[in-house]
């Protein structure tokens, strides 16, 4: 730079390395060179918390559209399928299936981990079956999807659910086939898999619960 | 393309299908991205010729464009139902199928993981199927085209119950259903997208990269994949259930007694201004996806070109954080003539007047930035100076229109098609073309052509204004957006003479595109060949070959010793010393202070 020369801000002012040279990991270490920048957690974590954003957005959007939807005066709750019921208690088992798994998994003990990891499946595919179930005895009752409001959000809300559900049950059939055929350590699989399974199945008491009490 | 003697090692068993077809690697897919966009640029600016054509001359018999599109024209002149698919389709395939998915797509995969250090992203398999996603969502989109009753009419925002009732318009049939349909497929290809960037830049960073030494580039495109991540998701929730309005009956958005061709319609207390809340819910957002990433590149583009740091790095990326956050504060003035009650209309309005102030502290620094710099005028910093002016020419009006009372004069006018034209499409627009001409060496291997492309800045930077300057004035003698001929409307009448200037301006810019393209295609295989650093710049990217190998890196990660923006670093060898010198080989001695405020 020529004598003289004026400028705006000082290039190399604070040492050579700009900003982001001190301050924790947002702003690196001194010299920080060996500094990794987070703590490690696993690729498919992060992937895991992003969809789970995604899906509460998704959520979100129906939840605002429904909550209007239902202050109008022809709003009418329509009927409760028992099975639902039936339903709700398969996929919290499932859920505490899962948790066996990942901590067996977690241990070690392998032989634990793939029986749960296969039970998980198995309650998984049977919620989605009872769900199917659900939907067909309201059919037989003559409660459509364009039947009234209250049918449409049912159908919408648990149809979504329903397969976000699947893609999970799926997931979990993968990872089961990964340990049972392949004896390959899932762990890291089973650990970002358990916080996408119990996300949806809050997410279904979350659905279940604004469909028929608020 | 030249492959290094280490990529071939790498690569000897990969197929040509798995090399450049159903490709992991992310390089690739930017580049199919890129390239598909731009062929969906040739639609989108084709439509965008019909709409001028029928705007300057209304009436007019068109011998060659009625064979072209037989369906479209009715005794050589132009059907009205035609004229609002086009503009309708226009709006869609530059929006999402051009601009977000060339800068997110095309600039994202290619340069995320060059600029952060990393051999690929996290889940390239992943990111092989989003690009495999948008594929088939534009064969559904184009294929409307050829359905009954033609593709969408109802223009890009697909208000019911317009969108919602098959029957209500030749628009509103069969098209509109493919238009949802596409749309949702491409929403899971861009939420498969941005849950890549997002863990790549978190997670695979080189080491010593900490979040605050990152290019401004990859700030801009982080921020746009959190903004895509949390607002897509709402239009594809708004889809479904217009699709279910459309398909299955329901009366999410149709209200209680729309009478469509005298005949009542069953739906029930559905509320059509629930699609406009969820659609600007994910639509004002998306405007910043559209700019964050340009707004980044065109940082870099500056200081490479300035041979000067970046003004206010620290401020550069809390202004696009604000933004980001800001752009979900503010769908409500897309909607200040729906009859929302005055007090949110304010609410509304100094959320969206907030954003002038991120917006001018970007604006402030890029001139700080090329205050008093050795810059050089190639084709990129030429189309990052212009970006900045379309910004600040478009923002000033986005000032007019945040408040509600000048907006209800201006809503659906020419003047709210000029602003958005200029601070999103054009700015958005000169980002990417900024972006080609820089990065186009790293990408392909080889140099593109200067003169043609200044000569291509000069024509575009005059059209653009040319064209969409004068449609202020339009908008304040109240011509109204998709309106078909302003013919029909004696007190429009004497506004035809500057539409024909528009029209003609247009063409021009229109035209000026081939000269883009000739270099484009002819520098792709005649180019000179690039070497590793064209331009001298600071970033990982040019510290690897051009183009780079499968794996980018060789044998050995990149490691950071400094931020980005070493440019003129006092008693450095060089003008520019790259993020991966050590520090100890730039003595920060000489005129600069240590520690100083700045």
């Amino acid at each position: 730079m020529l004598p003289g020369t004026r400028m705006l801000e000082r290039p190399g002012a604070g040492g050579p390395a700009g900003p982001g040279r001190t301050g924790g990991p947002f702003f690196g270490r001194p010299g920080d060179s060996g500094a990794v920048p987070l703590p490690e957690i696993s690729p498919g974590r992060i992937g895991v918390w992003l969809i789970v954003g995604a899906v509460v957005v998704l959520f979100a959007a129906f939840t605002s559209t429904y909550v209007s939807r239902r202050v109008e005066p022809d709003w009418q709750t329509g009927p409760l399928p028992a099975i639902l019921w039936v339903n709700t208690i398969v996929l919290l088992a499932s859920s505490a299936a899962l948790e066996w798994a990942r901590r067996g998994s977690a241990r070690g003990a392998d032989v634990v981990a793939r029986t749960a990891l296969g039970l998980t499946t198995l309650l998984g595919a049977a919620f989605l079956a009872g769900q199917v179930t659900a939907w067909r005895q309201l059919v037989g009752a003559g409660v459509y999807l364009a039947s009234n409001p209250h049918a449409g959000f049912f159908y919408l809300l648990t149809g979504t659910h329903a397969v976000h559900l699947a893609g999970g049950v799926g997931a979990l059939a993968y990872a089961w086939w990964k340990v049972r055929i392949l004896a390959a350590n899932a762990d890291a699989m089973v650990g970002a898999l358990a916080i996408y399974w119990h996300f949806v199945d809050v997410l279904w008491l979350y659905v279940f619960a604004i469909l028929f009490w608020f | 393309m030249a492959v290094t003697h280490d990529a071939a090692h790498a690569e000897h068993e990969l197929t040509f299908i798995q090399k450049y077809i159903f490709s992991q690697d992310h390089k690739i897919i930017g580049i199919q991205y890129l390239l598909t966009s731009l062929l969906m640029a040739v639609i989108g600016g084709t439509l965008a010729m019909l709409i001028r054509m029928q705007l300057g001359w209304p009436g007019t018999k068109w011998g060659l464009a009625s064979m072209l599109f037989p369906g479209g024209f009715q005794g050589g002149q132009m059907k009205p139902d035609f004229y609002l698919t086009v503009v309708t389709m226009h709006g869609t395939i530059m929006i999402f199928f051009v601009l977000t998915t060339v800068l997110s797509g095309g600039f994202g995969n290619f340069l995320i993981p060059l600029q952060i250090g990393a051999r690929d992203m996290a889940f390239p398999w992943l990111n092989m199927v989003s690009y495999w996603l948008l594929v088939p969502s534009i064969v559904v989109l184009l294929a409307s085209f050829f359905v009954a009753g033609g593709a969408a009419g109802g223009g890009w925002t697909a208000y019911p119950p317009l969108s919602a009732i098959p029957g209500a318009a030749p628009g509103s049939g069969l098209g509109q259903t493919l238009w949802l349909i596409s749309l949702a497929i491409l929403i899971v290809a861009l939420l498969f997208g941005s849950l890549n960037y997002i863990t790549t830049i978190f997670q695979m960073r080189a080491r010593g990269l900490s979040l605050m030494r990152l290019p401004l580039t990859i700030w801009g495109l982080f921020v746009t994949a959190i903004l895509m991540l949390l607002s897509f998701p709402v239009l594809f929730a708004a889809a479904i259930m217009l699709l279910f309005d459309r398909l299955a009956g329901t009366s999410f958005f149709v209200p209680t007694g729309v009478v469509v061709g005298g005949q009542l319609l069953s739906h029930t207390g559905g509320n059509p201004l629930l699609w406009q809340h969820l659609f600007w819910f994910l639509g004002h957002p998306e405007v910043y996806v559209l700019i964050l990433p340009a707004m980044g590149m065109v940082s870099d583009i500056i200081a490479a070109n300035g041979r000067k740091p970046i003004f206010g790095y620290q401020f550069m990326v809390g202004s696009i954080c604000a933004i980001g956050i800001l752009s979900f504060l503010v769908w409500g003035h897309h909607m200040y003539t729906s009859g929302m009650h005055p007090l949110v209309g304010t609410a509304f309005m100094a959320t969206t007047l907030a954003i002038a102030i991120p917006s001018a502290v970007k604006t402030f620094n890029w001139l700080a930035s090329l205050w008093r710099a050795r810059i050089y005028f190639t084709s990129a910093m030429l189309f990052a100076i212009g970006f900045v002016s379309l910004f600040v020419t478009g923002g000033l009006t986005g000032i007019f229109l945040a408040q509600p009372p000048v907006d209800i004069h201006f809503q659906d006018t020419f003047f709210v098609v000029a602003h958005f034209h200029f601070v999103m499409a054009s700015a958005s627009l000169f980002g990417v073309f900024g972006g080609l001409y820089f990065w186009f060496p790293k990408m392909f291997g080889r140099m593109m052509n200067e003169r043609l492309g200044r000569i291509h800045f000069w024509l575009t930077f005059v059209g653009i204004y040319a064209t969409f300057f004068p449609m202020h004035f339009l908008g304040f003698g109240g011509m109204m957006r998709r309106v078909y001929s302003i013919q029909l409307y004696q007190h429009l009448r004497d506004l035809q003479p500057l539409n024909v200037f528009v029209s003609l301006a247009a063409f021009g810019l229109g035209l000026a595109q081939l000269i883009f393209m000739y270099n484009f295609l002819y520098s792709l295989f005649r180019g000179p060949k690039a070497e590793r650093n064209p331009w001298r710049a600071t970033t990982l990217e040019w510290q690897a070959p051009s183009p780079p190998p499968h794996g980018n890196w060789g044998h050995h990660l990149p490691e950071v010793h400094r931020w980005a923006y070493d440019y003129s670093v006092p008693g450095a060898a060089e003008d520019y010393t790259p993020q991966t010198v050590p520090a100890a080989p730039v003595p920060a001695h000489g005129s600069a202070p240590h520690g100083g405020s700045g």
